[in-house]
């Protein structure tokens, strides 16, 4: 059935067709609507859970820590700062390889104080452990969250949902609303090997020798660096996971198909913009203006930023003469960091296209399709005379 | 850009329901095959009262940019005190519409060359039996007439999904009611539908 | 879909001595019990065992007399500092360990 709702709607839909257990938020602009419609679920009866009110988000992540250790299927949503009061804890549920899902409407961050988008409390939180999808319209947040319950319980891996704050939290499109019985074929009960259990008692993360040690049963266990290099060996191959995941998505709903990256007219292309978010989506349209202009250009959004799809990416840019990359953050002190990150996946390429960098719409500075199509244009026809350093857009003083 | 987005700015005040008006409008838009439909309020801080806007995007296709609308086809003003305060034209297009919640006459509003539409919405909504002050439902009725765009059975039907539990009744006959009594400042009154 | 390969090595296990590796070289202080004073011990039945309860380590046994296994024993005082009778006392690790009668 569809629906037309906002995408914060969207994402509370998910959480409720995915039958979460336990949900912990404190409120933050623009995510605020979200865990208000999940209160809403929950207070009707619509969704069996246990709605946990906290005075912090790192409260809320922790709440959701504990809840699923216990062995629940767990929820949170924050953005900005409140992403980042939660950090330690997003360390924490990690390295306990804690299958939580989480939603960020994604929103600049303060100083100065800003409500508005872009994607640097993220992007920020890049290299904690945690799966990061992105969602550039409200049907890519139901399902991405459905995904997200799924891939996380598979992987144990904690994973992030998110998606552009106002631009997409706060607008009305429409979406369909997968059934309920279908979502429960896909996604089966949480059911997790070890929890918190009364009858079978057990450490859980606690201090970790730098070395390797026999247990209590004198079994050698694994140290510090044994353990995280298992979350990471784990991460690299959640990428292949996922894209067997959205195949089953999408013999069962019908959507789907691009889970790490989303190309547009990339095919024939002599150049390719990358970025994250619903901007991918809005450069699809300039994309198509300079193709009546014979330029013979594509948009890659990138879907999965973390693990880094860099194989499918570089797949997807071998061949191409330029590569422009738009970004809502950076990596203050060097350049944008999706940036940095595709330089570094076409090292390996024996030829490399050209590859520029471009910084915008922070926080919620608005991204006119004009400054994109000058962006593209001068790109596309002077490539040689760019800096490394990103170039600024919209800059007005 | 795209030549085929009908672009619709609704302007109220914060508290009064143009989101829900705008989004009663994207609904049965949709209902009646537009395919591409992107509703985006005012972002940030909104306050009861204040002056808000919300852009509505309709298209055949989907619609891929989010942006506010800033050269708008058709304005929906709920409320006429707003014309002391918000250049409601602002951007609209040659020959665009306005859609205006006045208890005068049509004859009073000229918007360089545009085609005005005036119903005395507040007066209606309370015919209607709503409490004054609900102008949200009203105000489609208007904008049915007025821009042709989508049909005014389609749009009450909406109306009664959005409002269902709250007086659906009323609001859809405040609608209709607004949609008979909805003059425009063509000389035969045959501008209206004019977009369709 | 196979999750056999995720989560190979974590970190967790079951409690017991040892669990944070030979802790027993961490002590200062030693827990001694005064088995004229402890209440099991006294009055030989399955009492009290507030100490076997509190041990972080789990290292005292739950038996008439309690035991504590010095290998893992960090010398935390806990014990002492939970036990109703007042039995144990925390000696300076120096002193030579006696052997039970
Ligand atoms: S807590 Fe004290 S009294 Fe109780 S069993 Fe232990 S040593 Fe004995
Ligand atoms: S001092 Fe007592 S409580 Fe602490 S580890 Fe030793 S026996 Fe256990």
């Amino acid at each position: 059935m569809h629906i037309i709702e906002s995408g914060n709607v969207a994402a509370a839909t998910g959480v409720k067709l995915s039958r979460a257990q336990v949900i912990a938020a404190y409120p933050i602009t623009p995510q605020t609507p979200l865990t208000e419609k999940l209160s809403e679920f929950v207070e009707s009866g619509e969704l069996a859970a246990e709605y946990i009110p906290v005075e912090s988000e790192h409260s809320a992540m922790a709440v959701c820590i504990a809840a699923s250790t216990a062995g629940a299927r767990a929820f949170t949503a924050t953005s900005a700062n409140g992403l980042l009061y939660m950090s330690e804890q997003l360390h924490w549920a990690v390295g306990a390889r804690l299958p939580i899902v989480m939603c960020v409407a994604n929103r600049g961050i303060g100083a100065p104080w800003t409500v508005w988008n872009d994607q640097q409390d993220t992007i920020s939180q890049r290299d904690v452990g945690w799966i990061q999808i992105y969602a550039n319209d409200h049907q890519q947040i139901i399902d991405a969250v459905i995904k997200a319950f799924r891939l996380a319980q598979t992987v144990s891996i904690p994973v992030m949902v998110c998606y552009d704050g106002y631009l997409l939290s706060h607008t009305y499109m429409p979406f369909e609303e997968p059934a309920q019985s279908s979502v429960d074929s896909f996604l089966p009960t949480f059911a997790p090997t070890h929890f918190l259990d009364p009858e079978n008692p057990g450490n859980f993360n606690t201090v970790t020798l730098p070395d390797v040690r026999p247990d209590v049963e004198g079994v050698i266990a694994p140290g510090y660096i044994e353990i995280r290099h298992t979350l990471h060996q784990d991460l690299r191959a959640a990428l292949d996971t996922f894209v067997e995941i959205d195949r089953e998505f999408k013999k069962e709903f019908g959507r789907g198909g691009n889970p790490l990256i989303e190309e547009y007219r990339c095919e024939d292309a002599d150049f390719v913009a990358v970025c994250i978010g619903s901007l991918s989506y809005q450069l699809r349209d300039v994309v198509d203006g300079m193709r009546e202009n014979d330029v013979k250009i594509g948009v890659m959004g990138v879907q999965m930023y973390r693990p880094f799809p860099d194989e499918a990416i570089v797949r997807a840019l071998a061949g191409k003469k330029g590569v422009i990359v738009f970004e809502k953050a950076l990596s203050y002190g060097n350049q944008g960091a999706l940036y940095a990150d595709i330089k570094s996946a076409l090292y390996k390429s024996a030829e490399r296209p050209f590859i520029h960098n471009y910084i915008l719409g922070l926080g919620g500075r608005e991204i006119k399709t004009q400054h994109l199509l000058d962006a593209l244009t001068a790109s596309c026809t002077s490539p040689d005379t760019f800096e490394d350093a990103p170039r600024w857009i919209g800059l007005k003083l | 850009m795209r030549k085929d987005i009908i672009e619709i700015r609704w302007h109220g005040r914060g508290g009064q329901g143009a989101i829900t008006a705008a989004k009663i409008v994207a609904n049965a838009a949709f209902v009646s095959g537009y395919k591409g439909v992107v509703m985006a309020p005012t972002f940030g801080t909104e306050r009861r009262g204040a002056p808000v806007f919300t852009s509505l995007k309709i298209s055949k296709e989907k619609i891929y940019d989010l942006s506010p609308i800033t050269t708008p086809d058709m304005v929906v003003v709920l409320d006429h005190t707003l014309l002391e305060e918000v250049n409601v034209v602002a951007g609209l297009k040659e020959k665009g519409l306005v859609v205006l919640n006045s208890p005068r006459p049509v004859s009073e509003y000229t918007f360089d060359g545009m085609t005005v539409a005036v119903s005395d919405v507040s007066k209606h909504a309370v015919e209607a039996g709503l409490p004054p002050g609900i102008v949200n439902s009203g105000i489609i009725g208007a904008f049915a007439k007025a821009s042709g765009l989508v049909d005014i059975d389609v749009l009450v039907q909406a109306i009664e999904n959005e409002f269902s539990g709250k007086k659906p009744e009323k609001n859809a006959r405040s609608a209709r009611i607004a949609y008979e009594n909805t003059a425009d400042n063509t000389a035969d009154n045959t501008a209206i539908g004019g977009n369709k | 879909m196979t999750t056999d390969k995720f989560c190979s090595m974590l970190s967790r296990s079951k409690p017991g001595p040892g669990d944070g590796g030979n802790t027993g070289s961490w002590r200062v202080l030693r827990p001694v019990i005064n088995l004229e004073a402890c209440i099991p011990a006294k009055r030989n039945k399955m009492a009290c065992f507030h100490c076997w309860l509190y041990c972080p380590d789990s290292v005292v046994s739950k038996t008439i007399p309690p035991v504590i296994n010095y290998d893992y024993c960090k010398g935390c005082g806990i014990c002492a500092e939970e036990c109703p009778a007042g039995a144990i006392s925390m000696v300076d690790e120096s002193t030579p360990l006696v052997e039970d009668k």
